[in-house]
């Protein structure tokens, strides 16, 4: 227990000097990897561990990095402030769309469709929405007003997203340790033997519905002020979907650390990618994303951290007389 | 009084009717068997009784109340909890977390979960298998656990799909006196089995189902030699019937 | 009269969106597995016209013997490598395999031909015939004249021939089949390729008259799948059907909404399937 906190500090320590000693690409790579390793933990909620795979949380993104930038043009609203009715209005969604297919039984593939139906239907609606910028997208002036979620150079990204992380980490370990974790898990595992046991298995998916939505909204908020530009067919185009939940499937879905390694691995293997092979083919990366899926469904379906610890508690089981 | 009263229950599926106006009372208390050739409707019932089916028609009294249009969790809510037909284990936990599901439906805490579970596992013998996973449990480790599940949240009416199905004699022997001793806790049983040892050992009084009507109830030693009951079995599997009913 | 126009139209492609869902529920009837990569191997075949008719001047109606039998091997190859190993395993594996095929292909399709819609531009795509008032375009006829045609073959060779048979008999009863000796996996490998060649011949019909890129993929897998599920899963007249209903029903969506939302009508009729018909009209066994 002692080694933990250690440990714990240790790394705490290295990520907060971290920053101010490696070079610009570095950066951008670990705010990548805590950015997606954030929004891999709010889907894990919904994914990992309530078992309900999502296609379609780009969605809950772009309400979060559309309307936090809506409000902030129109009205002069923070984003800080818009990033809280970003999240409301995610997991309105969420209500809505779960309401929907968990009332008329949907499950596995047909939960999957229509999530991806509505995210897709956001697409094509964002894009015809002139308030939201249309074909040619949503500009957002660079104002340097931390008050404006907006900053100067890299570094106070680097904190937010890496606190942003801490804060969904933090939330997925209370629901792991809950009642409502472990009614999660049992539904996952078998949603009728569950019904059976006396867990409301709508009213526990609808809550880790909302909870994953609302916690995948301010990553919106985050892009947008981050790229300065948001348009449907990036944002909420299927890719970005499948962006948002492949490194939690890569790293572990059900886990903790899963989303975190699953982010830091891709975010190398990209890296990888773009220096070996042609800087910007566009594609590339996402044919990579498409043979790491094969592979890790064909090898390691639990995922790489929970295959990693399984394997290393084999030596220890084989010293058992 | 009695805990469990089913009136006129029927449901059809298309042209099947799996289950036609079938009638009982359950006393508290009592050890109810539910017997029948495969097929005659037995888990159809079940099913109806612990929410997972609608009635076509029929009504099912829990305590006095109506269990129309309540969900399965919500029955179980109430203190009727059933188990599966094919033991369905929560197959990536542990038998301890197996049984900590169960145990949630009457604390809002795990740590209390976790004493209710351990405590349970006491009681059905699988202490050893806590750290186990589902998956790597044996038949009969599994239908233990099924209890044990079941029993962890505290009911006052337990279900039981044939629990015996696929266990040895001796296997079939220790979950007969597991299953008395959770009687003897206070537990009214309904339980279908084709195991006749566990029936007549078990039950109080026994029903008859065949294609999806009741056709005889009463004492296990009287309807197993009912004309209609043997007649019922003949269609199916005599002999087999016939020696079980005898030995 | 539009509309009768917009009916006439939408029947002809029709015929195409058919034989695209005959080939996905061949697959999902016989394997139970869920193709998420059905519409990317239609666009697959889609390019592989395009690149014959452009680089050898093959004319799309001819190279469909060409692109079916590609597209037939991609599948064999898909069901051999990939599919057989996670047949027994959790249905959400098996989607998240077929969505990594679906991502590798069409991103594949992305870096070789770049992100520009193509299409095949015949010599006779002009040509028009009248039928009164009703306009009918060459490409579009003879689009749905081989489709038919290739439907009535798919559906002889299921009758008629002996593969057929045990390709049919492994789908209703996978236990049965293997018990009378039937080389199970050979017969899978023979109906997920036949299902592929479907659609790899589907696109080949298609890419005379519909500009398509790497992104089409996913519109084309989500008609498959909004076919299928109104026709029955697993049902192949139900697919036939359901392709021509499907056809109509865009088509007539095109005229009476705008065009550009014609894809926001697809999904929002899937969503409405899913809710309330997902055993589809034909009934089916899901």
């Amino acid at each position: 227990m002692k080694r933990r906190v250690v440990l714990g500090i240790a790394v705490a320590a290295a990520l907060a000097v971290l920053p101010f000693r490696v070079p610009s690409n570095w950066q951008n790579l670990l705010i990548s990897t805590f950015y997606y390793a954030y929004l891999g933990q709010a889907w894990n909620i919904l994914g990992g561990y309530a078992g309900q795979l999502s296609l379609g949380h780009a969605a809950f993104f772009a309400i979060g990095a559309y309307t936090s930038a809506v409000l902030a043009i129109h009205l002069g609203i923070s984003p800080w402030l818009g990033m809280v009715a970003g999240a409301l209005l995610a997991a309105l969604l969420s209500l809505g769309i779960g309401y929907l297919g968990f009332r008329f039984g949907l499950r596995g593939f047909y939960f999957i469709l229509l999530t991806l139906a509505v995210a897709e239907i956001c697409r094509l609606v964002a894009l015809h929405l002139p308030i939201l910028g249309g074909y040619t997208g949503l500009f957002i002036n660079f104002t340097p007003d931390p008050w404006q979620f907006q900053f100067q150079g890299k570094i106070p990204y680097y904190f937010i997203a890496l606190g942003f992380l801490g804060v969904a980490s933090g939330i997925a370990w209370l629901i792991q340790r809950s009642k409502l974790g472990t009614y999660l898990v049992a539904i996952r595992e078998d949603e009728d033997a569950s019904e059976a046991l006396g867990v409301d298995t709508f009213r526990y998916k609808m809550v880790a519905y909302a909870v994953s939505a609302a916690l995948t909204a301010p990553g919106g908020t985050f892009y947008a002020y981050f790229q300065f530009y948001l348009q449907p067919n990036t944002v909420l185009n299927i890719n970005h979907s499948v962006d948002i939940m492949i490194r939690p499937i890569v790293g572990g879905s059900g886990t903790i650390l899963g989303p975190v390694l699953g982010s830091l691995l891709l975010e190398l293997l990209g890296e990888f990618s773009r220096t070996y092979f042609a800087a910007g083919v566009a594609g590339l990366n996402v044919v990579i994303y498409g043979i790491l899926l094969i592979v890790v469904v064909l090898f390691l379906p639990r995922g790489v951290y929970p295959t990693l610890t399984h394997l290393m508690r084999r030596p220890a089981a084989g010293r058992r007389p | 009084m009695s805990l469990l009263r089913v009136a006129g229950l029927s449901k059809s599926f298309g042209g099947l009717r799996a289950v036609q106006r079938v009638s009982f009372d359950l006393a508290e208390g009592e050890i109810l068997g539910l017997i029948g050739p495969n097929g005659a409707g037995k888990t159809t019932l079940f099913h109806l009784i612990s929410g997972f089916l609608q009635p076509d028609e029929g009504s099912v009294r829990y305590a006095g109340e109506s269990l129309a249009g309540l969900r399965p969790h919500q029955i179980c809510q109430r203190g009727m909890v059933r188990t599966f037909q094919i033991a369905r284990p929560f197959l990536h936990l542990t038998v301890l977390e197996n049984v900590v599901v169960g145990a949630l439906r009457r604390v809002a805490h795990r740590r209390e979960a976790v004493r209710i579970a351990e405590e349970v596992l006491g009681l059905t013998g699988l202490q050893e298998k806590a750290g186990s996973l589902g998956q790597r449990l044996t038949l009969p480790d599994r239908k233990r656990l099924e209890l044990a599940r079941a029993l962890a949240t505290r009911p006052r009416l337990l279900l039981l799909d044939e629990l015996m199905a696929g266990l040895t004699p001796t296997e079939t022997e220790r979950l007969i006196d597991l299953i008395r001793a959770i009687h003897g806790r206070g537990v009214t049983i309904l339980l279908i089995e084709h195991v006749m040892r566990a029936v007549m050992a078990l039950s109080q009084r026994v029903l008859v189902l065949n294609y999806g009507q009741l056709i005889a109830q009463g004492r296990p030693e009287q309807v197993v030699r009912d004309p209609k009951v043997i007649e019922a079995y003949l269609g199916q599997d005599s002999a087999g019937a016939e020696a079980d009913a005898s030995g | 009269m539009l509309y009768v126009q917009a009916v006439i139209n939408g029947l002809l492609v029709g015929g195409v969106y058919s034989l695209m869902a005959l080939g996905l529920s061949l697959i999902f009837g016989v394997m139970r597995v869920i193709n998420f990569a059905h519409g990317d191997m239609m666009v697959w075949g889609m390019y592989l016209s395009y690149w014959l008719f452009v680089r050898l001047g093959v004319d799309p109606y001819v190279s469909i013997l060409v692109t079916g039998a590609v597209v037939f091997l991609l599948g064999a190859v898909v069901q051999q490598g990939l599919v057989n190993r996670i047949l027994e395993a959790p249905h959400e594996m098996q989607i998240l395999l077929m969505l990594g095929v679906a991502l590798t292909l069409e991103n594949l399709a992305l870096v070789i031909w770049g992100p520009d819609p193509r299409r095949v531009n015949t010599a006779y795509a002009l040509r028009t015939y009248w039928l009164g008032p009703i306009v009918l375009d060459l490409p579009r006829v003879a689009t749905f004249v081989l489709a038919l045609a290739l439907a009535l073959a798919l559906y002889l060779f299921l009758k008629r021939t002996d593969l057929g048979r045990m390709i049919r008999a492994a789908s209703d009863n996978r236990v049965g089949a293997l018990l009378v000796g039937t080389d199970i996996l050979k017969v899978f490998a023979l109906a997920f390729g036949i299902g592929a060649a479907c659609v790899g011949a589907a696109g080949s019909l298609m890419s005379p008259f519909l500009p398509f890129s790497p992104s089409t993929g996913i519109f084309f897998t989500v008609t498959s799948f909004n076919i299928v599920i109104i026709g029955g899963m697993g049902s192949l007249l139900g697919a036939f059907v359901g392709g021509l209903l499907v056809g109509v029903s865009e088509s007539l969506g095109a005229v009476i909404l705008v065009p550009s939302l014609k894809e926001l009508f697809s999904f929002v009729l899937l969503i409405l399937i899913l809710l309330f018909r997902p055993q589809g009209l034909l009934g089916g066994s899901r």
